[in-house]
């Protein structure tokens, strides 16, 4: 095959040269002629438009000065909208989750079923779903549709607009900004996204970093944390506009990390030139409210509860028999808990939270139930409902404080992306050079900031 | 182009979408269109499909496809990333390349913006040049009217040679003509003669004296003519292609070479 293809282009490299180089000038002057001309003879113009509403706007929210502030408020406005709203309904599932709990494995011991089988069923399997199910679905049900209305009103291309110039001083593609706004919503499907950039450097630039921000999975970890830490740190008037704001502060550090992250690499091992592109910015368009709750709620809320119910039940099932079988004195799970703990504390964190992470590697999202349970263990009272309740049994029993909260946020932001996220680097990459580094960078450097706050936090007391 | 807008004649009774059942198919329809355009609207609305439509350029970045029924007649229809030229190279816009040379369409739907009907035309010109069986959609017709703009869709139709539909996606409007059109181009009750560009002789000489070249390096190639043309214009991807073998795999191939994922994977992660 290669020796015919060879002779072909030969032949058209002769052609070429007898053509002339402003061959190419020509055809694409003709095709742009032609175009001019049909639409000369098929649009008119009626009237002049009176005044342009979409201009307005994008003069304000694209503005050099206004631009960047605006976007950090209508950002911040979707966090504390979302937790004003998700702490009530929190309370409410927990409650009811709970209450099955209690009569369920009742039932089933009256049925004589075996202790360990009641433990597995009921305080593993359903007590990991319950849990997931009560601290995940209400602040997703609420970010989810807000979020996608902003993205329906054409919101998200002016914020890459905003962000270009950014983007470029990093040495990375300005249509990263949009691969990164779709990582907002899930970094797999922003790590496909970054196919819209054509430099194969700047596209694995979009794709090593992507990991930066926080998914939907992530997302209701964060929110979760700023209600029932950061919160509670200040009096009642500030409390939900203090956790919005922690959880804006976490995103443009993911920014900010993206965008240092990007430089570093384009200055080492993909160095290279930011390529120029055009954006398009479209016409702002009334979001259609069925379409919207559709994607929200269907697509997006049930697609990341239904992801995570399915590794949280085996993960349930695990941290009940890791809680219940005894090795020597304790039991297993104290066991990897107790080796953990000198390595979670020097980050600020502890051995319960670095298990949960181990056992949580094929989804993020259940970090939290997973570690809920850890402290919780087996045969303990399950009457742990809401978040004020979660909040005693964390700082009380488990010597949490507000530093362990901000560690880890943190930890949560910065570490190793998901499984399904790897999957789809090395799928989008076709190299395990890349698909390693993209995993294990953020890991390390959630590591080493984690242990610089930790430090730094304990220095300041 | 007849007229297939009134509520109550037979064709809307036969307009029935069918989601994902692309299985059992009698036609190929590929939509194609500058990004932004409502590709996505035009595609939901045909096939009752839910595909995730954002307001911003490269949300489709791979292909979705869908079915619906129309006249008795079964039609697979293929949304593609949106693309504003034939010409460019990144992944996006190659699998939309990919797909209307080496995919085979019976009929290609190219979804314009009313409101910048010229460039838009671009794309419309360069998906002429390589079949005879298109269809121009001009959509956003409502904002078009909200800016003034009068688009008179039976002049373009005369202009370009095919013929042309106007839509409002969003609305629904238009679609049915839509169908309707695609289904007579196909069928062969509406005749179409795209225009194309008049190449100059000595062009034409060199396009003739590459095409049986490429035929005997890529046998089976479709759009033999396009390649040539590319060649001579130096496109790298293209040279790449027909060097590694890519081309005369896509050839054989066709279709199964682009992986084409259900709408309701993509739209929540393209990933799993």
């Amino acid at each position: 095959m290669p020796a015919s293809a060879q002779v072909v282009l030969d032949h058209s490299d002769r052609l070429r040269k007898e053509l002339g180089s402003d061959f190419r000038d020509r055809m694409v002057t003709a095709v742009y002629e032609q175009a001019r001309s049909v639409v000369a003879r098929s649009v008119r113009e009626t009237t002049a438009p009176k005044w342009d509403f979409d201009q307005r706007i994008d003069r304000l929210v694209t503005s050099r000065w206004l631009g960047l502030p605006v976007m950090t408020l209508l950002l911040g406005l979707v966090f504390w909208v979302t937790i004003i709203g998700a702490n009530a309904p929190s309370q409410m599932l927990a409650n009811a989750f709970f209450a099955v709990e209690g009569v369920g494995a009742g039932w089933f011991d009256r049925l004589g079923s075996p202790w360990w089988l009641t433990g597995i069923v009921w305080h593993g399997v359903f007590r990991g779903l319950a849990w997931v199910v009560s601290v995940m679905l209400p602040p997703m049900a609420i970010f989810f549709p807000v979020f996608t209305i902003l993205e329906d009103l054409g919101y998200l291309p002016r914020v890459a607009f905003n962000l270009d110039w950014l983007f470029r001083r990093a040495g990375a593609h300005g249509k990263q900004a949009l691969t990164m706004a779709m990582g907002f919503g899930c970094n797999a499907a922003g790590i496909t996204s970054t196919r819209i950039i054509d430099s194969p450097r700047e596209r694995l630039l979009a794709i090593l970093t992507n990991n930066f921000v926080p998914c939907n999975g992530r997302f209701p970890t964060l929110i979760m944390l700023a209600v029932i830490f950061v919160a509670a740190a200040f009096p009642p008037a500030l409390a939900s506009i203090a956790a919005a704001g922690s959880v804006l502060a976490v995103v443009l550090l993911g920014v900010a990390f993206t965008l240092a992250i990007s430089w570093a690499l384009s200055r080492t091992v993909l160095s290279g030139e930011a390529s120029a592109f055009t954006l398009e910015l479209p016409p702002y368009r009334r979001p259609s409210i069925l379409r919207i709750l559709y994607t929200s709620l269907i697509d997006r809320t049930v697609f990341v509860l239904g992801r995570a119910m399915l590794t949280a039940a085996p993960a349930g099932a695990v941290i009940w028999i890791l809680a219940n079988v005894q090795a020597g004195d304790s039991s297993l799970a104290d066991h990897a808990i107790a080796a953990l703990g000198p390595l979670g504390n020097a980050i600020g964190l502890d051995g319960v939270i670095l298990l949960a992470y181990i056992i949580a590697i094929p989804a993020n999202e259940i970090v939290v139930p997973t570690m809920l349970m850890c402290y919780l263990g087996a045969g303990m009272m399950m009457d742990i409902t809401g978040y004020d309740a979660i909040r005693a049994v964390l700082v009380d029993q488990h010597g949490w404080t507000l530093l362990t909260a901000i560690n880890l946020m943190l930890f949560s932001l910065l570490h190793n992306p998901c499984a399904t996220t790897i999957l789809t680097i090395w799928k989008e990459t076709r190299s395990r050079k890349w698909t390693a580094l993209g995993g294990l960078m953020p890991l390390a450097i959630a590591f080493a900031v984690c242990f610089v706050t930790a430090q730094a936090g304990r220095l300041l007391g | 182009m007849s007229a297939h807008n009134c509520e109550t004649c037979a064709d809307h009774a036969q307009l029935a979408q069918m989601g994902i059942e692309i299985g059992r198919c009698d036609h190929v329809v590929a939509l194609a269109g500058n990004p932004n355009t409502g590709k996505s609207s035009v595609f939901n609305a045909l096939t009752g499909l839910r595909q995730h439509v954002g307001n911003w350029t490269g949300k489709t970045v791979t292909r979705a496809e869908g079915a619906f029924a129309f006249g008795g007649k079964r039609f697979k229809l293929v949304d593609l990333p949106g693309t504003y030229s034939l010409l460019s190279a990144s992944q996006d816009e190659e699998i939309s390349r990919n797909f209307l040379l080496f995919g085979k369409p019976d009929c290609t739907v190219v979804v314009t913006d009313a409101t910048a009907l010229e460039r838009n035309l671009n794309l419309v010109l360069q998906v002429l040049e390589i079949t005879d069986r298109a269809v121009v959609c001009v959509n956003l017709m409502d904002e078009a009217a909200r800016k003034g703009l009068d688009v008179d869709v039976r002049s373009l139709a005369r202009d370009l040679g095919v013929p042309a539909v106007a839509t409002v996606a969003r609305k629904k409007q238009g679609l049915r003509d839509l169908v309707a059109t695609v289904a007579g181009v196909i069928g062969g009750d509406i005749r179409t003669a795209p225009l194309r560009l008049e190449a100059p002789a000595e062009v034409r000489e060199a396009i003739s004296s590459l095409v049986p070249h490429i035929e005997a390096a890529a046998p089976g190639v479709p759009n033999a003519r396009w390649i040539a043309l590319r060649l001579l214009d130096g496109d790298h991807r293209v040279r790449e292609a027909l060097l590694s073998g890519e081309l005369s795999a896509l050839a054989s191939s066709q279709l199964d070479h682009v992986p084409a994922e259900s709408s309701r994977v993509k739209a929540v992660a393209g990933a799993l």
